[in-house]
């Protein structure tokens, strides 16, 4: 059993004013010329999940210029929880609603049924930038094998939103800061324990996979001090920190503040510090074991998105991609600029050529 | 459009502005008034004046009524000790229509927000903790949404009462996720009701 969309059509959205894809559950290797409209595509396919997609994009941004007056996507997806029709709309720039099965839904309910993680060359310098990158890399990742992270992820943003207020306002009354810190507490120790299940998933599925991409020991780190996993010690700390956050006029310790630490693992030496080509392979690597260990868990692979993928992979590289992705049966779109760059793949793929004409991405469908 | 501003294009610009109503539906509820002058037309203008005049807050709870004081409140065999705390006047009516509450209620008129500038002092919190000790409340019951304002009032409240010994307890959950009260059908709130959870 795999997830993957069989259909997938398009209007108004960015550069496609009308695309209408007829796939099955194999790869979809997507090429075409710079600004075709390939990425577009995949960021279509990345509403597929909780979030704003892969560009974390406003709707309103994705509207098709110059009416930029709304823009609809609709995709059958086949997987573990059966078939679905989903369909995303969106108004005047409104965020988008989200029809399930012909009834509306919101975002916790379309994760549990689509689980969708991907890499883009954003990434590429994920290891080297900021905390907040790498944090929500992981959230994704995290968000794949527990749809109700978004929740505890949006309750927990929320509270500290509050609190932040009073820090600025000084307001002091203990009464208010505990009402919150105790919800921030609460979903806080969750999306800890979350990500802490997803790391420990990711190191099980890396040792028992044979695979050409080198493991990664991961870690949860604070960019200062240390993080309470339990509620109540949380509870604590963040009552302990008032003061302190008081002069700084938010909120210094909780799960907002985690790092992502990797260290290539046979060599013992920090993802920052690996060369590009290796710290690329470290996040495919990743993807990879995600996709393992959630085809055990959730009993198919997520879809993936790989933009650009195949762009600093030398040739054996690219067809251990592709051969596991293969084995893993996963749904993986993939972009390039060229066909070649997918020769490997041969017939395990379906190719899409996507083109630009007169201000319009045109999708083909290849043999 | 042209708009002269004639009574009739008034009465449906006010009608617009009603919750539920859009323009479309305020002309034509606005037409079937005027063809229904005798029976609905006037009586409502009465009772609309009447209501102007008389309608005021309950001193005391919250709630909306005629008088000063409200009959939940002066009906003595109400004061059995249970105080239903909720957010707005809307979820007492809806509590009240299940017909299963039979103590009093206390309405807050909204919840604690820092970024919407809603503090304790703009809701009814000083209030209900003098009502506390003089209504003799044995139990609290916090009825409030299921969102992060609602729960942060909620254990905002519950802080302050605990160390008075007072009984807290909040609705059971299968109280849909930010789902107000009002929205509920009688027989959800009485299940929410009776199955309600110490806190
Ligand atoms: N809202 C929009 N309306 C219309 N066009 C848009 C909108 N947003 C982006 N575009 C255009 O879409 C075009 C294609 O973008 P896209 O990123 O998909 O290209 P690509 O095929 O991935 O190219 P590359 O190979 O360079 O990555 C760009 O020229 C961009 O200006
Ligand atoms: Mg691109
Ligand atoms: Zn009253």
């Amino acid at each position: 059993m795999s997830l993957a969309l069989t259909h997938l059509s398009l209007s108004h959205f960015r550069s496609h004013r009308w695309a209408e894809i007829a796939v099955d559950a194999r790869p979809v290797a997507i090429y075409g010329p710079n600004g075709a409209g390939k990425t577009n595509l995949i960021e279509a396919v990345s509403l597929f999940s909780p979030g704003r997609g892969l560009r974390r994009a406003s709707a309103a941004d994705m509207a098709r210029r110059p009416q930029s007056l709304g823009w609809k996507i609709t995709g059958d997806l086949t997987g573990p929880e059966g078939p679905q029709e989903i369909s995303f709309v969106s108004e005047d720039g409104a965020a988008r609603s989200i029809t399930i099965n012909d009834k509306s839904a919101n975002q916790i309910a379309l994760g549990r049924i689509a689980r969708t993680v991907w890499l883009i060359p954003a990434m590429d310098r994920l290891w080297i930038e900021g905390a907040e990158g790498r944090r929500r890399f992981l959230d994704r990742l995290t968000l794949s094998f527990f749809p109700d992270h978004a929740q505890a992820s949006l309750d927990y943003e929320k509270a500290m939103r509050e609190r932040n207020r009073l820090l600025k306002d000084s307001v002091r009354d203990p009464h208010w800061y505990h009402a919150l810190e105790k919800q921030m507490a609460h979903s806080g120790a969750l999306l800890t324990a979350n990500r802490q299940e997803t790391l420990d998933r990711l190191k099980a599925a890396q040792a028992d996979a044979e695979t050409a991409f080198p493991a990664a020991d991961l870690d949860l780190v604070q960019s200062e001090g240390s993080l309470p996993p339990a509620e109540n010690d949380l509870r604590e700390a963040l009552a302990e920190s008032r003061f302190r956050d008081m002069g700084a006029g938010r909120t210094l310790v909780g799960p907002h503040r985690t790092d992502l630490y990797g260290v290539f693992a046979t060599k013992g030496v920090p993802a920052a510090e690996c060369s590009t080509g290796e710290q690329k392979a470290l996040l495919i690597s990743l993807i990879l074991s995600n996709a393992r260990a959630l085809a055990q868990d959730f009993g198919a692979s997520p879809i993936l998105l790989l933009d650009e993928v195949a762009a600093h992979l030398d040739a054996t590289r690219r067809a251990a991609l592709y051969g596991e992705i293969v084995a893993l049966g996963a749904q993986a779109w993939m972009t390039g600029t060229g066909s070649e760059l997918f020769a490997e793949l041969g017939g395990q793929a379906q190719y899409l050529e996507v083109t630009e004409e007169a201000g319009e991405s045109r999708v083909h469908i290849r043999d | 459009m042209i708009r002269n501003s004639s009574p009739i294009d008034r009465l449906i610009d006010l009608m617009a502005r009603l919750p539920g109503l859009g323009p479309r539906s305020a002309r034509r509820a606005v037409l079937h008034l005027i063809r229904k002058r005798a029976h609905l037309l006037t009586p409502l203008a009465e009772a609309m004046t009447e209501v102007a005049q008389t309608a005021r807050e309950c001193l005391n709870c919250g709630n909306v009524g005629t008088s000063d004081i409200c009959p939940i409140c002066t009906d003595e065999a109400r004061a059995n000790g249970l105080l239903c705390v909720v957010e707005e006047v809307a979820d007492l009516w809806a509590m009240e229509r299940s017909g299963t509450f039979k103590g009093r209620y206390h309405v807050l008129g909204g919840t604690l927000s820092a970024l919407d500038n809603v503090g304790p002092e703009d809701l009814r919190i000083p209030q209900l903790l003098r009502r506390i000790g003089a209504e003799n409340v044995t139990e609290v019951i916090l009825a409030l949404n299921a969102t992060i304002d609602g729960q942060t009032t909620a254990h905002y409240i519950a802080d302050q009462l605990e160390p008075q010994g007072i009984a807290l307890s909040s609705l059971a959950q299968g109280v849909p996720i930010g789902g107000e009260l009002d929205y509920l059908d009688d027989g959800t709130i009485t299940a929410a009701l009776n199955a309600r959870k110490r806190l």
